[in-house]
């Protein structure tokens, strides 16, 4: 019964066993986390084991004129050099357009591309021979911006695209373009008695997932080979490695290994393919992992973008209109790209009614460093620039920033620029209203500790820059909008196996399914799911692993609603199952079996009247049942690639933030001293998980207002900074409080009304700081980070 | 060379070390204990801190040679630690005799499937409690590091204030947390250890 379960979400064994959803039940690996047990992708060993390394390019732009890899393949406990020529079958993949090498061949299109592979008996041994290895260059002009991107005679980064978008783009250099045009803005700017306009610059961001890509690939007899690695979704990278590898995806056998954080890092293809055909030519086991240095250059980035933006309003504070333009920087390869403009253009007027609207949104290739999927996708771009609008337009309309943005929020029933109407619970003002009602953290906390100024409260910290004088405080507000799940007509599934059956005298449910646990926890709601549905105490999570369907990408804030629902779907079927044994035992000793409502609760059926029937273990005995379904969510279309029209989301999630800041305006030093938040969570399966996650996508948004960016030279795209020495991550001593308001407005589309939680956060963190620093100091501030030469006028 | 050192209350050697191998490499890839992780290797992150002779350190940038003779805890021998932090501390050894991994143990020791259990296996120093209920795992990357950190801080200040958890814990990255449920957890198990005196 694979289909659609929707309809109100009914909690009926809410409560009822113990465990189940809405409870802050613990994360089962916990404890293999903490002492240091659990298996992550790095830990892998194998007896016998080699080491890959990859050789990465020098340069941004050239073609490869030679390589020689004789004197690497001279060394001593060096097993394998390999380039593009030793690749076995496809030179191509990629997750939306296969245009990524495994290997380069005829030219580099990005500095840090990989072009040569090692396999040695020591990690160091694998380096030295990776240095051995001889690539002559002969570069070409870089492509870096628009400008050159699309300048008529511009020298293509790809030369002969055959992907989908291919035929509407205006230039061979765009990835895609997405316009939006509704209602008519030139003429609705006319009834505008303000208009501001804005140019914003986005930097690019890393995800900066502490646990480096790597894995281990092990030959098996068959000629096949067993993967164990870190990632988002083991099947999109199947059907990615296996036409690389010449093998049918049933004997490329992939388990997850332990994941140390993703955030969209983890979508595209690192280091499994380049593992995988050491493997495979070596026949030994070939572990690989990514030094900091790499993991760089080994994954795709958040997209920088430049955004133009006039908005309109009358007197009275109604926006009249909005005219965008927001030009994304993709990078070498494609990635998800496409999608993200999909995003941020079908996203760009934020959580507002504007009903005339001209919007355009494009993606570049470029010879910058590929740009992907990272938490928030295309709508955190655009959440910066519009808030940074309504502030500007409620300043010159002399209106207090929040009133106005309540004034022009959306709410459920809003059309969205796409046609779409919004059908669930939008409380986008009730969201503002409860960051603002919150009391304000105390002035100058720095001297509430006594006496003396604790100067560890100060901008600046221990480097004891300043006792005081000369910091302000600043407070500013933001909220944004994100879609949840797959957009945009993606066949967006996934798929549970569920096994109930009585084990040591307990039944016992066991969860399989494919989905990646990157740390969000998913692992600790799947159970409280399953305890809900099916009334028992001991869940056995599975390893995730391709011996089960898809279960779809651990990104977009989709995990716990997809796979969520999908286990939902099947505990149902189970259920079902479960009762029709129990019918069949003891339907002749009592009438509720034929015609009650019956439920399963703490390892019993019982009726909706809560008389107990029986056990589960006096049900099932020996009998085993076991159901894998899939489960989607209700489909999306396309949008339209003329008028951006269509219902392309599937669901909507908001949240707000309120940020104080201190900064001291001699120095340039910024202190935030607290980003308050308020979102909707739908149903918060796992309260404990829900504040976590909604504290984490804060700060990563705090990171990019303030500190965090890839710096890549204008004039040789070169990376500057890969390393955590120069890329820049807020600490402890960086991150304020962050105390969190959730609401529970149920979706009544979603399994239990859920709303994806992970990715809103990390939408209004950003601008909600560059507010606060707004009016602190009075500047402009238009680019993302912060730095102390914007804030003491001695830098651009 | 070889490198004799303690690891968490055993005697261990280490034979064909090479010069350039740190800490954290022959912890990790020779004697089978991946508990100590390896994020940046620069010093930066701390996710592979642990003691020596006592004093928490980036067992990424320590040679293996440097260790010689000396102490090593990590995450992995960390209950047993905080069980005996009064008769085995810093360069005491175990004095129970009862800490640590063998060898033989550790190279058994094998990626493996997570089989989701609760695990009530073992018992946990007070810190690796307090992060699991106050929810300062959630990938849990950065946890090492920072229980080893988070310990040592309550084993100097049993009472530390928020400022100074914030300093004891500011070599330690965490990309996951936002860092305040760290906090919570650290307070937490201070009022624990507190308690339990
Ligand atoms: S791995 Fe040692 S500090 Fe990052
Ligand atoms: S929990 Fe993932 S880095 Fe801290």
């Amino acid at each position: 019964m694979a289909g659609t379960t929707t309809g109100i979400p009914r909690n009926v064994t809410q409560g009822a066993t113990k465990g189940g959803i809405g409870e802050s039940t613990l994360r089962p690996d916990g404890t293999l986390k903490v002492t240091g047990e659990f298996a992550y992708s790095s830990d892998m060993w194998h007896e016998d084991m080699l080491w890959g390394q990859a050789l990465r390019s020098t340069v941004a732009h050239a073609e490869i004129v030679s390589i020689d890899t004789s004197e690497a393949l001279a060394m001593d406990g060096v097993y394998a050099v390999l380039t593009h020529e030793d690749l076995p079958a496809a030179k191509n993949y990629g997750m939306e357009f296969q245009d990524t090498p495994v290997l380069a061949y005829g030219k580099v299109r990005h500095h840090g591309e990989p072009v040569a592979l090692v396999a040695a008996d020591h990690p160091e041994t694998a380096r030295r021979a990776a240095a051995k290895i001889k690539i002559e260059y002969r570069e070409l002009p870089l492509i870096t911006d628009e400008a050159s991107a699309t300048a008529p005679d511009a020298i293509l980064v790809h030369e002969n695209r055959n992907d989908h978008h291919a035929g509407h783009v205006p230039h061979p250099n765009i990835v895609h373009r997405q316009p939006i045009i509704r209602g008519n803005a030139a003429e609705a700017a006319r009834r505008a008695d303000v208009i501001v306009k804005g140019e914003y610059t986005f930097g690019m961001q890393d995800q900066a997932f502490l646990g480096p890509e790597s894995g281990l690939a092990v030959p098996a007899e068959d000629g096949g080979i067993d993967l164990y690695v870190a990632t988002q979704w083991l099947h999109s990278d199947l059907k990615q490695i296996a036409p690389c590898l010449g093998l049918p995806e049933e004997k490329v056998r992939m388990t997850m290994a332990g994941v140390g954080g993703a955030f969209g890092g983890r979508e595209d293809i690192s280091m499994q393919i380049l593992a995988s055909v050491l493997a495979l030519r070596t026949n030994k086991p070939v572990k690989m992992v990514y030094n900091r240095y790499e993991s760089f250059f080994g994954h795709v980035h958040r997209h920088p973008a430049k955004l133009y933006y006039e908005h309109g309003a009358t007197k009275d504070g109604k926006i009249t209109h909005m005219k965008c333009k927001i030009v994304l920087d993709g990078g070498a390869y494609a990635s998800s790209t496409a999608s993200v403009v999909g995003n941020a253009s079908s996203l760009s007027v934020g959580p507002y009614v504007i009903n005339d609207v001209d919007i355009e949104a494009i993606g570049l290739y470029s010879n910058n460093p590929p740009c992907g999927a990272m938490r928030g996708f295309g709508a955190v771009q655009a959440c910066f620039a519009y808030e940074a609008q309504m502030d500007k337009l409620a300043a010159e309309l002399g209106m207090d920033p929040v009133e106005f943005r309540q004034l022009n929020a959306m709410e459920q029933g809003t059309i969205m620029p796409t046609g779409q109407r919004v059908d669930s619970p939008a409380p986008v003002a009730e969201l503002l209203r409860r960051v603002k009602a919150r009391p304000m953290p105390p002035e100058q906390q720095w001297l509430a500790a006594g006496e003396q100024a604790d100067v560890r409260a100060l901008p600046g910290g221990l480097s004891n820059t300043t006792h005081g004088e000369g910091v302000v405080r600043g407070v500013g507000y933001a909220v944004g909008i994100k879609n949840v799940g797959f957009s945009e007509g993606f066949d967006d599934y996934s798929t549970a196996r569920i096994r109930m059956e009585v084990i040591n005298g307990e039944a016992v449910a066991t969860v399989h399914t494919a989905m990646a646990e990157v740390g969000q926890g998913g692992v600790t709601i799947h159970a409280q799911i399953a305890r809900t549905e099916l009334g028992v105490t001991q869940v056995t999570i599975h390893p995730a692993n391709t011996q089960v369907g898809s279960a779809g990408s651990t990104s977009a804030g989709r995990q716990t609603y997809m796979t969520g629902g999908a286990i939902k779907n099947s505990c149902e079927i189970v259920r079902e199952k479960v009762l029709e044994i129990g019918r069949r035992k003891f339907g002749s000793y009592h009438p509720a079996w034929a015609n009650a409502e019956l439920l399963l609760e703490g390892g019993k059926v019982v009726t909706d009247g809560g008389e107990v029937l029986t056990t589960l273990v006096e049900v099932l005995e020996d009998e085993v049942v076991e159901v894998e379904e899939e489960w989607r969510h209700r489909p999306t279309e396309a949008f339209d690639l003329v008028t951006g029209q269509g219902n392309g989301h599937v669901q909507y999630a908001f949240a707000a933030h309120r940020a104080v800041v201190e900064v001291d305006t001699e120095l340039g030093l910024v202190k935030v001293v607290e980003l308050a938040c308020a979102q909707d969570v739908g149903k918060a399966v796992n309260p404990l998980s829900v504040v976590g996650q909604i504290q984490g996508g804060t700060t990563q948004g705090l990171g990019v207002a303030v500190m965090e960016e890839i710096i890549v030279d204008p004039k040789t795209a070169k990376v500057r900074n890969p390393s955590f020495t120069d890329y820049l991550l807020p600490t402890i001593l960086d991150t304020p409080t962050i105390p969190v308001d959730y609401l529970e407005l149920a979706d009544p589309n979603a399994p239990y009304g859920v709303r994806g939680i992970g990715e809103a956060p990390t939408l209004s963190s950003t601008p909600a700081v560059l507010a606060a620093i707004r009016n602190a100091t009075g500047l402009e501030l238009t680019k993302t980070p912060v730095r102390p030469e914007h804030l003491t006028g001695t830098g651009a | 060379m070889r490198v004799n050192f303690t690891v968490n209350g055993r005697k261990q050697e280490a034979d064909d070390v090479w010069e350039g191998e740190s800490l954290l490499y022959v912890l990790r890839e020779r004697m089978g204990l991946p508990g100590s992780k390896n994020a940046c290797e620069q010093g930066e992150c701390g996710s592979c801190t642990v003691r020596l002779d006592g004093v928490p350190v980036c067992s990424c940038l320590v040679a293996a040679g440097q260790v010689e003779g000396r102490e090593v805890v990590t995450v992995e021998g960390l209950a047993d630690y905080a069980a005996h932090r009064t008769d085995a501390h810093p360069g005491g050894g175990c004095a129970s005799g009862a800490c640590g991994t063998s060898i033989d143990a550790a190279k058994q020791w094998q990626a493996r499937p997570q089989d989701g259990r609760t695990g009530e296996a073992g018992t946990l120093s007070p810190i690796q409690q307090a992060f699991i209920d106050a929810g300062a795992v959630q990938c849990g990357f950065c946890t090492p590091g920072l229980l080893v950190a988070a310990d040592e801080l309550l084993e100097r200040n049993a009472e530390p204030s928020d400022a100074d958890i914030r300093e004891a814990l500011s070599g330690n990255l965490c990309r996951c947390t936002g860092y305040e449920k760290i906090l919570d957890a650290v307070r937490l198990a201070a009022v624990r250890q507190g308690e339990a005196v």
